[in-house]
């Protein structure tokens, strides 16, 4: 019965939540943007129309055509198939790297607000000097001297994107210490533990769950500009390695154009689409945002 | 706190920052795999003497604390040892660069601040309706777009019909007459880098002035301006503007991190001969001694412009020193 109903009241707080979400327009557009490229990628085996790695020296750097709606690259393999499969990576890293970086945050955001002095500190020295440093230059430094693989390029975007979390976790944490509930649960002998997991935790996930959106859409950004520079793994598909190869090839430069055009107009609207959702988010979540 | 003990606790903190940077910099190239600091010494185009001088200069011999305060130094002092490509002091090779960046992304950057505040501004005054909308859409598009890919749209663009020089800073092979014909040549394959970083700059510093605005907006104060019947153009510079401006200097200064970002990878698709250029350049030839000096370099400037930032910060507002 217990789970029945927690069930019932959770179905009732997403249909509350729902009915406020789905008046804003622009989220809206993000989360059909989003699903678009999800079906992409769950399903690229039956969209895509050839095998995306069968070279075929023959038809090099063909333009598009009926038999190759988005032509060809320089060893003949089809770049409509390519994109297609490219989604799948895109939304791996997004969502993996995210997850690593929301994990951080939320961790050390936590930690820091909640025991405060000396420790809130060293956290908040820590968290300043990864928000103030340059991300991208110190990825591509890091991801360059780890040596190309998927997973390295994940772990770094994830350990380096998660300052803004912390941040907002904190000074969410400093404000809900005070509250009342958490004086009661303290005044009935619960450990910092409980308090801090049990009771502060799921107060401060509204507001986490924007800044995912947001940090998610940073991931894929900043996976497909690794790829482009050659610090990722420029052999597995990937939007940014169809980019990467557009570029170090040639093609570019002579004038490829539906080369180069298609990968960044996916990225590009995948990004978008999470801004757009990560931005609705909070302008429901966050009062002072809301309509005046 | 008196202002100049604020100010010395910033130069204290930007220091101690430094230092991290410097650490960082010390554990990451040597405890990684690959250990780039005995590459050094692999370099099949070094001389006896060179090896040598390399030997004195890191300290190589020498147990592990010692040979970190002698990179301490030697960073402090701008010293990297050599290129393996340019065979070269990594000092001498990155100080040109890094005028040659600058003169991308200062004027860059001034002119994302000054659209991204007019437009800013609009978005906020008009909040909700068809403008606001509109202009946050846009922004929120070129936010969205991948900065090395705009550049290469730019690039197709040329080649097609806009004819501008794709890459480089001057026409190679060409003696210039006068000082003018060399600004003239310059600016002309200056121009699509330029409108690449402005372009993607703007949309944020727009998004983030709209939303500072808005926040002084929501004011009581404002309200009780309006209520005394103030017009709009007046309540907007005297009251809203200069309150909104003072925390768009330490975003702008934090998101300072953002814009070289997006710096490297113009200058990359460009091949415009800063920092970010060198520093793609390194990564192909896994030239490690570039790589170190020019994220030093960068991670120092960022810090520096922050500090640059806290103290007009300080200045400006009181408020903030205690």
């Amino acid at each position: 019965m217990r789970g029945v109903r927690w069930l019932k009241l959770k179905y009732m707080a997403f249909r509350d939540f729902w009915s406020i979400y789905r008046s804003n327009k622009l989220g809206v557009v993000g989360l059909i943007i989003i699903v678009f490229f999800i079906i992409m990628a769950i399903f690229a085996p039956y969209i895509a129309t050839h095998d995306p790695n069968k070279t075929n020296p023959a038809k090099y750097l063909l333009p598009p055509s009926e038999e190759h709606w988005f032509g060809t690259n320089e060893v003949g393999q089809d770049l409509f198939s390519r994109n297609i499969y490219g989604a799948r990576i895109s939304l791996l890293v997004g969502f993996l790297a995210a997850g690593v970086a929301v994990f951080i945050g939320v961790f050390v955001g936590l930690i820091s607000g909640y025991f405060g002095g000396w420790i809130d500190e060293v956290l908040m020295r820590i968290t300043d000097f990864f928000l103030v440093m340059p991300a991208l230059v110190l990825m591509i430094v890091i991801a360059a001297l780890l040596g190309p693989s998927l997973i390295n390029v994940i772990l770094v975007i994830g350990a380096l994107s998660w300052s803004g979390t912390a941040r907002i976790v904190r000074s969410m944490t400093l404000t809900i210490k005070e509250w009342p509930f958490i004086e009661a649960a303290k005044a009935s002998g619960a450990g910092h533990f409980k308090i801090l997991f049990k009771h502060i935790f799921p107060n401060v996930m509204p507001v986490v769950y924007a800044n995912a959106a947001l940090t998610i859409s940073n991931a894929i950004f900043s996976q497909a500009a690794l790829v482009f520079l050659g610090v990722g793994n420029v052999s597995d598909i990937s939007w940014g390695s169809i980019l990467h190869y557009a570029f170090s090839s040639g093609a570019l430069g002579t004038g490829k154009w539906w080369y180069f055009v298609p990968p960044g107009i996916f990225i590009l609207l995948l990004i978008y689409g999470f801004i757009l959702v990560g931005y609705s988010l909070e302008e429901i979540l966050n009062p002072r945002l809301r309509h005046r | 706190m008196r202002y100049s003990s604020y100010v010395l606790k910033r130069v204290a903190i930007s220091l101690v920052t430094i230092l991290i940077i410097i650490s960082f910099n010390f554990f990451l190239f040597r405890i990684l795999p690959g250990d780039p600091v005995r590459l050094l010494f692999r370099n099949p185009n070094l001389t006896k003497e060179q090896i040598d001088a390399l030997n004195r200069k890191f300290g190589l011999d020498k147990p592990l604390y010692e040979q970190f305060l002698i990179y301490v130094f030697n960073s402090l002092r701008g010293e990297f040892g050599l290129s393996f490509f340019y065979r070269k002091s990594v000092f001498d090779i990155l100080v040109p660069r890094l005028i040659n960046s600058i003169v991308l992304i200062l004027p860059a950057t001034v002119i994302a601040i000054l659209l991204g505040m007019l437009f800013g501004v609009l978005a906020a005054w008009r909040r909700g309706d068809r403008v606001d909308v509109s202009i946050l859409a846009v922004s929120m598009g070129l936010y969205s777009i991948p900065t090395f890919w705009l550049g290469g749209m730019f690039i197709l663009l040329s080649i097609y019909y806009l004819h501008l020089p794709i890459g480089g800073m001057v026409t190679h092979g060409i003696t210039h007459q006068d000082i003018f014909s060399y600004l003239e040549d310059l600016f002309s394959h200056l121009i699509l880098p330029l409108v690449t970083l402005t372009l993607v700059l703007y949309g944020q510093f727009t998004i983030i002035m709209r939303n500072s605005l808005i926040d002084v907006l929501t004011e009581d104060y404002i309200q009780a301006a309006l209520a005394k019947g103030l017009s709009v153009s007046r309540l907007l510079r005297k009251h809203a503007l200069p309150n909104a401006m003072l925390p768009m200097i330490s975003i702008i200064a934090i998101n300072l991190g953002l814009v070289v970002g997006g710096a490297v990878l113009t200058e990359t698709v460009f091949n415009w001969p800063g920092v970010g250029r060198l520093i793609y350049d390194a990564i192909l030839r896994r030239d490690y001694p570039i790589l170190q000096g020019a994220f030093y370099i960068i991670a120092v400037s960022v810090v520096l412009a922050n500090l640059i930032a806290d103290i007009l910060y300080g200045f400006l507002d009181p408020r903030v020193r205690y």
